[in-house]
C-alpha cells in the first residue's frame, strides 16, 4: 500500500498537475467548494421562496423541488452533460459540467435544509421585527435569515460533505477527480484493486472526517459568543443549543 | 387617540372579537382583563394589525390601522408592542436589539441609535448589559430590553401583551416598576395583564372582556370593589381565591 502512496501519491493528490489539467484530491474540493458556493445563492433563494407569502413563486419552487428530489443526481450528470452544449452552444469540461449538475441538486437539498431552519424560528420573531415596523425584506435580511443560516450550519455540513461525496460520480464523464485518478491507477496496476480503493477509501474518510469537526469546531464559536465566553465546551451531543427567543 | 368602531373578527366559526367599541384617550392607561380565551391578546393585536379584522375599524390617532392603502410599517412604527414572551432577537447583542429598526427604519446613523440605546438602557436599568446577548439575561431583564426595544422608535402608544406572565414570580415586579414610570411620564398605554395590583395603581380605566366582548369598563376602583356585570363579578372573586 505504502509503495502505491509514494509512487502514485502525487497523482492522487493533483493529477497531472502542473504538467497537465489539475485533478485527484485537489479537483474534488475544487469542484466542491465551487458546487457549495454556487449553490448557496440558489438554496437560499428556493428557501425563501417557498416560504413566499405569494402563491405562484411558493409553487414555481416547490415544482423545482419535488423534480430534483425525484431524480437520481446521476441521471442530472448526464443531463447537464448532454443539455449544457446545446443550451450554451459552448463545449463544457466535465468538472464544470458536474459542478453545474450539483448546484441544480443541492439548490434544492440545501434548499430545503435552510426552508426548514427559516420555518422552525419562532412566529414571535417575526412578529416582534413587523412591530417596529421593519419590512418585510429586512425582518428576512436583519432577523430571519441570519438566525436560520446560522441553525443550519450542521445540516450545510453535511451538505458540504455529500457534495464532496457526490463529486465521485463525475469520474464517470470524464472529470479527471480523485475517483478517477485511482480507477486509472488500478488500471495500470491490475493485481492490486484491494489497496488502490482502500485509499481512495481513506481519502475521502479523512476529507470528509476534518470537514464534520470543522463543522463542530464553527458552531461551538457562534454557540459560545451568544451564550457568554462561561459556559459551554462540555457536552458534544447538545452542541444545536438553540437560543431561546 | 385609539378608537374601536364596531370591531369584529371570526377564527372560522368562532366569534373572538364581538362589536368592540371603545376609545383610549391620550394619556391614558387601559387595563385589559378577562378569563382566558376571552379575545384579550387578540383584541391587542388587532391595534397594529398583527391580526386583521373582518368587519369594523380601528382608528390610531387619525389613521384607519386596516386600510390596505396605507403602509403599515409605517402604522406599526408608531406603536410599541411588548410581548409576553419577549422576542428578543437572540443574535444580536442587548443594544443591538434596541438600535437595529431605528436604524433600519427610522434610517438613524448606527452611532446615533446606539447612543439612544444607551440613554434607553438607563432608563430601565441594564445599562451594564449592553454588550450581552438575550440568552445571558434573566426573563425579567430580557423583558426589559423588550420594552426599551419598543420605546427606541419614539412611540405615542405602548401596547403591552402579558408582559409578566413568563416571568418568574420574583422578577414580575421589575417589569411592573419599568411600566409604572412610563405611565407616570404620560405614556398612553394599553396593558393586557393579570397583575391586578398595576391595575390599581396605575390604570385610568379597567375593560373586561369575556367572550370577545368588552362587558365592563371602569376606574379600577369601581372594577375592582363594585363590579357591576355578573361575569366581571365571578372574575373578581375568582382571582381573590
Amino acid at each position: 500500500m505504502l509503495d502505491i502512496l509514494s509512487e502514485y501519491g502525487f497523482l492522487l493528490l493533483v493529477g497531472q498537475f502542473p504538467n497537465g489539467p489539475l485533478g485527484g484530491v485537489a479537483l474534488t474540493l475544487v469542484m466542491s467548494v465551487a458546487a457549495l458556493l454556487l449553490a448557496f445563492p440558489v438554496a437560499l433563494a428556493v428557501a425563501i421562496a417557498r416560504t413566499s407569502p405569494i402563491p405562484a413563486i411558493h409553487r414555481a419552487a416547490s415544482v423545482y423541488v419535488t423534480a430534483v428530489r425525484g431524480l437520481p443526481l446521476l441521471l442530472i450528470i448526464f443531463w447537464a452533460y448532454f443539455v449544457l452544449p446545446l443550451v450554451t452552444g459552448m463545449t463544457t469540461s466535465a468538472s464544470v459540467t458536474v459542478v453545474c449538475a450539483l448546484v441544480i441538486y443541492e439548490g434544492a437539498y440545501l434548499g430545503e435544509s435552510i426552508r426548514a431552519a427559516l420555518e422552525a424560528l419562532p412566529r414571535g420573531q417575526t412578529e416582534a421585527a413587523r412591530s417596529l415596523g421593519m419590512t418585510y425584506r429586512s425582518t428576512m435580511t436583519k432577523v430571519i435569515i441570519p438566525q436560520a443560516l446560522f441553525n443550519c450550519l450542521p445540516s450545510m455540513m453535511n451538505q458540504f460533505v455529500l457534495i464532496v461525496k457526490n463529486t465521485s460520480l463525475a469520474y464517470i464523464i470524464g472529470s479527471q477527480e480523485v475517483t478517477f485518478s485511482a480507477n486509472s491507477i488500478n488500471a495500470q496496476l491490475l493485481t492490486k484493486p484491494f489497496e488502490v480503493y482502500f485509499i481512495l477509501a481513506g481519502i475521502y474518510f479523512v476529507v470528509c472526517f476534518s470537514l464534520s469537526r470543522l463543522a463542530k469546531a464553527i458552531e461551538h464559536r457562534v454557540v459560545r459568543k451568544r451564550l457568554g465566553q462561561q459556559t459551554r465546551q462540555s457536552d458534544p451531543n447538545s452542541s444545536l443549543v438553540r437560543a431561546p427567543s | 387617540m385609539i378608537e374601536f368602531v364596531d370591531v369584529n373578527k371570526w377564527y372560522g366559526e368562532h366569534h373572538v372579537l364581538r362589536n368592540v367599541n371603545e376609545r383610549v384617550e391620550r394619556g391614558e392607561v387601559v387595563v385589559v382583563c378577562g378569563p382566558s380565551g376571552s379575545g384579550k391578546s387578540t383584541l391587542i393585536r388587532t391595534i397594529n394589525r398583527l391580526e386583521p379584522i373582518d368587519r369594523g375599524r380601528i382608528l390610531v390617532g387619525n389613521a384607519d390601522v386596516n386600510d390596505q392603502h396605507a403602509s403599515v410599517n409605517d402604522l406599526r412604527s408608531g406603536i410599541g408592542f411588548v410581548f409576553q414572551q419577549f422576542n428578543l432577537f437572540p443574535h444580536l447583542s442587548v443594544k443591538d436589539n434596541i438600535a437595529l429598526a431605528p436604524v433600519n427604519v427610522h434610517r438613524r446613523s448606527r452611532k446615533e441609535a446606539v447612543d439612544r440605546a444607551m440613554l434607553l438602557l438607563d432608563k430601565v436599568g441594564l445599562v451594564h448589559k449592553a454588550d450581552a446577548f438575550p440568552a445571558q439575561l434573566s426573563g425579567g431583564q430580557q423583558q426589559r430590553v423588550a420594552i426599551a426595544r419598543a420605546l427606541a422608535m419614539d412611540p405615542p402608544v405602548m401596547l403591552f401583551d402579558e408582559p409578566t406572565s413568563a416571568l418568574d414570580p420574583e422578577m414580575v415586579g421589575e417589569v411592573l416598576q419599568v411600566m409604572k414610570q412610563l405611565a407616570n411620564e404620560g405614556m398612553t398605554m394599553i396593558c393586557v395583564t393579570h397583575e391586578m395590583g398595576f391595575a390599581r395603581d396605575v390604570a385610568n380605566r379597567v375593560w373586561f372582556i369575556a367572550d370577545g366582548e368588552v362587558l365592563e369598563r371602569s376606574p379600577p376602583s369601581e372594577f375592582f370593589t363594585a363590579p357591576k356585570h355578573p361575569r366581571a363579578q365571578k372574575f373578581i372573586s375568582d382571582i381573590r381565591g
